[in-house]
């Protein structure tokens, strides 16, 4: 380590910070791999799942409910303006069903719940470093990570796809909403076009999506939680990148998913 | 929603072997930043025995009782608790492990979404004790630390003298044979700092727990070694200043005195020895410890 005083290249900078960056990764890494195999080992905590399943799912119902309306219902509108243009407004529900269920019905959702969630995680886990309650835990005999990681991570998993179909349907709702105060669409109309637009392959694709986005958006919250150091100016710290970090991991990870997704369904 | 039984701990209290101390800290190194905290700690606690750790903030006390519960691994240098060498074990050999012992941290860290009552229960409930069983269990230990009236409160609503007599009803619950004390009267007012003392004594006195006990008031390591609790009579009473009163532990019979201190200064072992010969000391720095007592 250099001395006080010691002036430091850039390059030796960069160097250090790619080495920080490359052990968090590690960590990270380390810990979705405990978090996945603790599932398959005793003590399991199935009440703890469920009520993070609870607390996820149910707690972010509202939000969710609100969101996935209005963004159908903005689909639309953007979608009406175009399609007026050549008289193909009947085609509206194409686009809407089309556009929620491949991406932004997990997309949009996905965001919400790293915004409510994982910054959740990061600040219940960081404050329990602070306060020594992770160490409490270790200290009787229980390990943290399979208390307090696995359950949070089978929770979002399996709630955040409940969450994407909800986000969904009301957002054709919104969508169908729209399309007949201003289209003058009928339910039929809509509707019939909406479904059958889908192929199987675009459900699939809808689903998939937030499995991935469920676990990385847990693990990514539990990771910065646990990683806390400094006090509650940590904590802060914390929950903040645990949102940013997942919010914009969610993105990139889209990006990629779509183009594996579309050329496994050929769509 | 029951849960499958938890599998047998890989780490038994019967392997410890008789006349061999219960902690034994080889040539211990630690250091954070490339700076060592604690440097070549060589020491041991027997059966029976209280060994208090002495040393003022930042001397390395609660990093010694950490490595000794194996929640922190050493740089170099072993660590033999109950006949285990902590530091080729695991942590899920760990976790089996520190199921056999107790540990009072410096603030309690109770779990603040818990009652005390699941505070106390937490470890029991790890264990798949009955229901049942746990409830008697918990007012019991909660008794002995005279909190049984606060069995749902959370610990948001208790005072912080009250916090560290559940974290104490919490380690002893299922008494382990060695308990970790780390700084347990730090940030508490002298009355509320002897019930701890006590608390601490009774734990040794009548259930013969084997502790090591962190702290920075001398005042700590007097209470201990010159009163026992009498079991006879329900109180605190004076013993012959090193805390014999303990009868038939294994490191009276050998000899030593049951409660020792041990100071910490610059990262090394300054003195080890009972309080008696702290007391008497002509060296200048425990001399100033002394000071800080009256």
């Amino acid at each position: 380590m250099p001395q006080t005083g010691e002036t430091l290249s850039p390059l030796a900078v960069i160097g250090d910070a790619a080495k920080r960056q490359l052990f968090s990764l590690q960590d990270y890494s380390l810990l979705a791999m405990s978090s996945v195999a603790n599932i398959f080992t005793p003590p399991y905590y199935w009440s703890d799942v469920i009520e993070q399943m609870d607390f996820i799912g149910i707690g972010s119902l509202p939000i969710v409910l609100i969101i996935g309306f209005f963004i159908g219902a903005v689909l639309l509108l953007q979608t009406a303006s175009q399609f007026e243009r050549f008289g193909g407004t009947a085609l509206t529900g194409d686009a809407v069903a089309l556009a929620l269920v491949r991406e932004l019905g997990p997309t949009i959702t996905a965001i919400v719940i790293a915004g409510r969630n994982a910054s959740g995680m990061a600040s219940e886990l960081g404050s329990m470093i602070v306060t020594e309650q992770v160490d409490a835990m270790r200290a009787l005999g229980t390990d943290p990570i399979r208390k307090l990681v696995t359950p949070r991570v089978v929770a979002t998993t399996l709630v955040l796809p409940l969450l994407v179909a909800v986000a969904d349907f009301v957002g054709l709702i919104g969508g169908f909403v729209v399309a007949h105060f201003t289209l003058r669409l009928g339910a039929v109309q809509f509707w019939t076009r909406a479904i059958d637009a889908l192929a199987p392959g675009d459900i699939v694709q809808g689903m998939v999506k937030p499995l991935i986005f469920g676990f990385v958006i847990a693990t990514i919250g539990c990771h910065q939680g646990l990683r806390v150091k400094g006090g509650t100016q940590g904590v802060g710290r914390a929950t903040t990148s645990a949102v940013v970090l997942s919010s914009v991991t969610v993105i990139v990870l889209d990006a990629f998913l779509s183009r594996i997704l579309l050329y496994a369904f050929h769509t | 929603m029951q849960l499958p039984p938890r599998p047998a701990p890989v780490t038994d209290v019967n392997t410890m072997v008789p006349g061999e101390p219960l902690i034994a800290f080889d040539d211990v190194h630690i250091g954070f930043d490339e700076k060592e905290v604690l440097s070549g700690i060589s020491f041991e606690v027997w059966p029976g025995e209280t060994k208090i750790l002495l040393g003022e903030s930042g001397s390395g006390k609660t990093l010694l009782m950490k490595m000794a519960a194996g929640l922190l691994e050493a740089d170099a240098g072993r660590i033999w608790v109950m006949g285990h060498d902590i530091g080729g074990m695991s942590e899920e050999e760990l976790l089996d492990f520190r199921r056999h012992l107790g540990f009072v941290f410096q603030e309690g860290a109770l779990f603040d979404s818990m009652t005390v009552a699941e505070n106390v229960a937490f470890r029991l409930r790890e264990e798949n004790v009955a229901e049942a069983e746990i409830d008697g269990h918990v007012r019991e230990a909660l008794r002995f630390v005279e909190m049984e009236d606060t069995l749902e409160k959370y610990p948001a609503e208790l005072s912080g003298g009250m916090r560290r007599r559940v974290s104490i009803a919490r380690a002893l619950v299922d008494r382990p044979p060695l308990v970790f004390y780390d700084s347990p009267t730090a940030g508490l007012d002298p009355v509320t700092s002897q019930t701890i003392i006590t608390l601490i004594l009774r734990g040794r006195d009548l259930q013969g727990v084997t502790s090591l006990m962190a702290t920075h008031r001398v005042q700590d390591a007097f209470g201990l070694s010159s009163f026992s609790f009498d079991r006879a009579s329900g109180r605190v009473i004076r013993s012959d200043g090193n805390g014999k009163q303990t009868a038939g532990t294994e490191a009276q019979q050998k000899g030593g005195p049951v409660t020792n201190v041990l100071v910490l200064r610059g990262g090394k072992i300054y003195f080890e020895g009972p309080a008696e010969k702290l007391l008497h000391s002509s060296d200048d720095y425990l001399k100033m410890f002394m000071a800080s007592a009256e």
